[in-house]
């Protein structure tokens, strides 16, 4: 027996009744719709955390000075300043999962230029530091790790620094500012990298090379980094392994015995992302999951609607057999019906998916991300929906006695 | 003369020509309760080109012997052979191989696919049998000439007369080419003048070699037939050449 005759008898079966067979699909539509949308817009919100992540500077871990404890007082961290600038280039040299580090010192101060005055953070780092927290630059360039040991006075503004300093259509590069009194030269404006997901303004900085921070703007050299370490991993994968290794580097260095607290923290940003990511995830299982029942409800339903349309056509299935039907062609008429059924309501419902899920982001402002391989995962099942809960009615079918179904009223 | 001794009488032939041999046929249905006895013990035997009418009043067990002998039905107990074949050893794939190929059934109430034209009818037993699409419809084209009603092959069964609805379920019960064709009252919904259009189709068949047994309680349909059997009660009671005298019992 041909397939093509038989997929034609089965559309015109379900065309016959087209009202009852839309119903019927739309179990299924809805089912495949929520699949649909759900994921997609999960997958959305992954990639926006993702994205998140991304900005901040991925494999990044943050290292910053342990608490002072003065009379069973805890201050906060960073509070004591136990990190000293030895232990900055032992973690650049000595630890094998450490591609960069950096040191971020941070001092809040007036920012004078052309009459324009603006109060923003300074931050002193080092060149690797653009690297290891993603930053682009805008106009100009970053300062070098020359600019940083001759304590160059050079200044990177950010966004909206310049924008408040300068006006954000001119071109702050080469322009003298003052910090503190002291006068520095822009030698670039970084890109911009918007709010954080807090809504702080990640562009409301100026950097200048530590040395030059230390020397001009904190008023000496000293043994201790009074500020944090950032630090870049080898890779996203080996933070973890970085972070042991900057543990046991300082704990070792600071001569921490065994059991007593560390002097110092290390964060893996990386970690967090994980959360998210693994949040974000569970959160599109567990939805996707909701819309599989949803799924599996309508292949109830299409079971249902098998059942009555055996019933109903019992005599038709009785003259089929008297003409010479075998069981196995009765049976693939009516499976190929439910699942004509289902399959045609797994599309629908991809398309009522795709579309539910682009109001939303309409609506809402929410990310979107279609996944071809849960699209076809949805349509799959679908189908499969059909073979499972078409098979018992197609079975039925297909046992009937020719007398008894001719003779059926 | 015994059931025994007219059973040794049907074997004893020579059944080269005997399409049709049916022994000691019985038939008991399970209505809850009671028994219901069909059939009690109907022997037959039908040769090839013969036309055969069976006659009964209602509840005779003619329609039940009618539905055995077209494979739709088994019997409970006795044997039947169809073309030398015991139809009690086949299984369900190819009891419908039988019903496709040797046999052509006509029912009473036509049994039409609705909403499906008359050409698609005619060709749904080819396409069980598994013939390519050309082939099905000039089959079914051919057929539907037979039955003069070419000029109906893409009327569905509801804008058709009953009688062109019979002859559609001729047509049907013909394109197969089977070695007999089995009508269970095929006038009993039709009035006298459709009627008559279908005996007459059927007596062309019979002319034209066909074996044909039909089911009537019509005498004047029976009297077109060589050959009458009479049935009473689930039994064989008489079986008569048309033009011969006397009956046996």
């Amino acid at each position: 027996m041909n397939l093509l005759p038989t997929i034609v008898v089965a559309l015109r079966a379900l065309l016959r009744n087209k009202m009852r067979s839309f119903l019927t699909a739309l179990g299924v539509i809805i089912g495949v719709g929520a699949v649909v949308a759900m994921t997609s817009i999960a997958a959305g919100a992954q990639a926006r955390i993702e994205q998140t992540f991304q900005q901040m500077g991925s494999n990044m871990l943050v290292v910053r000075a342990g608490s002072s404890r003065t009379r069973g007082v805890h201050g906060g961290a960073g509070s004591r300043a136990s990190l000293t600038w030895s232990d900055l280039a032992a973690i650049r040299e000595q630890a094998p999962s450490v591609l960069y580090a950096a040191p971020l010192l941070s001092n809040r101060a007036q920012v004078m230029a052309e009459g324009n005055n603006w109060n923003t953070t300074i931050q002193g780092t080092t060149a690797e530091y653009f690297t290891i927290a993603n930053w682009s630059i805008g106009e100009g360039s970053f300062f070098s790790e020359g600019d940083d040991s001759q304590a160059q006075k050079v200044a990177v503004l950010g966004k909206t620094v310049a924008d408040n300093l300068f006006g954000p259509f001119s071109d702050p590069v080469g322009q003298m500012i003052r910090i503190d009194h002291v006068p520095f030269e822009v030698i670039g404006v970084a890109g911009s990298k918007g709010q954080t997901g807090h809504g702080r303004d990640q562009d409301d900085l100026v950097f200048v090379p530590a040395r030059t921070f230390r020397m001009r703007l904190q008023g000496g050299l000293g043994q201790y980094l009074d500020g944090s370490v950032f630090v870049s991993a080898v890779s996203q994968e080996a933070t973890s392994m970085a972070e042991r290794e900057i543990s046991a580097l300082l704990r070792e260095r600071h001569r921490v015995r065994p059991g007593m607290d560390d002097e110092f923290t290390v964060r893996n940003l990386s970690d967090i992302a994980d959360a998210r990511q693994q949040g974000a995830q569970t959160m599109s299982l567990l939805l996707a999951g909701i819309a599989l029942v949803s799924l599996v409800v309508g292949g109830i339903g299409i079971m249902n609607i098998m059942l009555v349309s055996v019933t109903e056509r019992t005599r038709e299935i009785g003259l089929r057999m008297a003409v010479g039907a075998r069981p196995r062609n009765i049976m693939a008429q009516f499976l190929t019906e439910s699942v004509a059924l289902s399959l045609v309501g797994g599309l629908l419902g991809v398309l009522a998916g795709i579309g539910a899920a682009s109001w939303l982001v309409g609506r809402f402002g929410w990310p979107m991300l279609v996944q071809p391989h849960m699209v076809l995962l949805a349509v799959a099942f679908s189908a499969a929906v059909g073979i499972g809960f078409g098979l018992y009615p197609a079975f039925k079918a297909s046992r009937l006695d020719p007398i008894t179904a001719l003779r059926y009223e | 003369m015994s059931d025994s001794g007219h059973n040794a009488q049907l074997f004893s032939e020579s059944s080269k020509d005997s399409l049709i041999v049916a022994a000691s046929l019985h038939r008991v249905y399970d209505a809850g309760e009671v028994q219901v006895h069909a059939l009690r013990g109907a022997s037959l035997k039908v040769n090839k080109g013969e036309c055969v009418a069976i006659m009964g009043s209602s509840g005779s067990g003619k329609s039940t012997l009618m539905n055995i002998l077209g494979c739709l039905d088994k019997p409970t107990s006795g044997s039947y052979r169809l073309c030398g074949e015991d139809v009690a050893s086949l299984g369900r794939d190819r009891l419908a191989d039988v019903r496709n190929q040797t046999i052509g059934f006509v029912f009473q109430s036509f049994n039409l696919l609705a909403r499906t034209s008359a050409q698609e009818n005619v060709e749904l037993p080819l396409y069980y049998a598994g013939a390519s699409g050309r082939e099905r419809r000039s089959k079914a084209a051919e057929a539907l000439e037979r039955v003069g009603l070419s000029d109906r092959s893409h009327h569905h069964p509801s804008q058709l007369s009953g009688g062109q609805q019979q002859r559609v379920a001729i047509a049907r019960a013909l394109v197969t080419s089977p070695k007999v064709i089995l009508a269970d009252e095929p006038t009993g919904n039709l009035d006298s003048k459709t009627s008559v259009e279908v005996m007459d189709l059927l007596a062309e068949l019979v002319d034209g070699g066909m074996t044909v047994v039909l089911v009537t309680h019509e005498p004047d349909i029976a009297a077109q037939a060589q050959r009458v059997i009479e049935m009473r009660d689930g039994e064989i009671v008489s079986d008569v050449r048309n033009g011969q005298v006397g009956a046996e019992s």
